[in-house]
């Protein structure tokens, strides 16, 4: 399962984003998953919190923002929706498209606590 | 309700509704590829090939799909003509490496244990583990997988996708994120064709198509030597193809697009 190598990368890049901002823990982190990125969101999931444990985000909410897959049809020039495996033209049904979304893997924001929660 | 706008905010539930913007809390915006760190040092990878003239494939599959054999077969056909090297990441069988030694080329085996993929950061060790002088031609055998090697770049330049006859010709279609990223899909064991009658070569073919991969299709089988001209030729047109770019200080990424790379373009 490749996602915990993903999950591991996940916790190192919130890891330098709450260093840089002085931050003491991740409350919410969100990613986007295209469904052509090659990750399935619940293993992401599912690993984040053997990769989070003991780390300053290991209780913040990981959130998935929706991709849809989207290709851009380089003979009539049009962009459609696509299926995962049917990457054709929704409108003249050629093969020859280029994916314009649909293959992200980002670490999209973080939400951070940058002061102690005891302080009122 | 508020009477003045009609919200659902009071002056009794207002604090909850402010509460992701509360003091002491902050959000940041990151938009960075999650595996930033890998393609980092696959790009690095990329520069060590391009600084030798090497051109780098990556080879992958199922396991079982004859992976080491053909690359027995191609290097038997071209170690004469070009200084070959292997990377050997498959677990599938620990004799890998001696299998190609045997041949008479450099191989060099990557212990990944359970690993289920390799990475640039394991390439990147093996490379300087190795003796890359005058090396031509790297092939790294990947893990025997259609799902984890996909999404990690190791460097290299091409990426080669085996399909046996043995297996569905609907694979494409069950793997689009492997098979989307193929810079040549090789149907292997085409001899045994004649004895299987649920496999149509041109049913792969068009589930390919459908990845809109615009990939060549090249059908052989290496222990019948059936087809590997082709094939070879098209090695041979890849090297030559690495060395114009090389000359011209280009390289080349894998028909894989990843999002970091849309990104660095975007803000280059
Ligand atoms: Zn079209």
């Amino acid at each position: 399962m490749h996602e915990l190598a993903v999950a591991q990368a996940l916790v190192e890049q919130v890891e330098a984003v709450i260093h840089q901002n002085h931050a003491q823990r991740a409350t919410l982190i969100r990613v986007r998953i295209g469904p052509l990125a090659g990750v399935v969101p619940d293993l992401l999931a599912t690993a984040f919190p053997l990769a989070a444990a003991g780390s300053r985000m290991e209780h913040a909410k990981l959130e998935f923002a929706h991709a849809p897959i989207r290709v851009c049809c380089q003979t009539c020039g049009l962009d459609t929706e696509a299926a995962m495996n049917r990457l054709l033209c929704g409108a003249c049904g050629d093969w020859h498209t280029r994916i314009i979304s649909g293959d992200e893997l980002l670490l999209e924001s973080v939400e951070l606590e940058t002061a102690p929660s005891l302080t009122p | 309700m508020c009477d003045t706008c009609g919200c659902n905010l009071t002056p009794g539930n207002k604090h909850l509704a402010f509460k992701p913007v509360a003091k002491g809390a902050t959000a940041v915006s990151v938009l960075k590829g999650l595996l930033a760190k890998n393609d980092d040092q696959a790009a690095h990878n990329r520069e060590h090939f391009d600084r030798r003239g090497i051109l780098a494939i990556n080879l992958m599959s199922s396991p079982g799909s004859g992976k080491t054999a053909l690359l027995e077969a191609t290097l038997v056909a071209l170690k004469d003509e070009f200084t070959c090297a292997v990377i050997e990441g498959d677990l599938e069988t620990e004799n890998d490496a001696l299998r190609i030694r045997a041949v008479g080329v450099t191989a060099h085996q990557i212990v990944t244990g359970t690993a289920c993929h390799l990475d640039a950061h394991l390439v990147h060790d093996a490379l300087h583990q190795m003796n890359l002088d005058g090396v031509e031609l790297l092939f790294i055998e990947n893990v025997g997988n259609l799902v984890c090697p996909a999404s990690f770049d190791l460097g290299q330049h091409l990426n080669v996708t085996l399909l046996s006859v043995t297996e569905g010709d609907d694979k494409p279609a069950k793997y689009p994120v492997m098979f989307r990223a193929a810079d040549a899909m090789l149907l292997t064991k085409t001899d045994l064709l004649a004895v299987l009658d649920d496999f149509d070569p041109d049913k792969a073919e068009t589930h390919l198509r459908n990845l809109a991969n615009p990939a060549p299709v090249l059908r052989l089988s290496a222990r019948k030597n059936l087809g590997m001209n082709a094939w070879l030729a098209w090695l041979r047109e890849q090297l030559a193809a690495q060395r114009a770019r090389v000359a011209i200080g280009q390289s080349r990424r894998p028909a894989i697009q990843s999002d970091g790379e849309k990104l660095h373009s975007a803000s280059a």
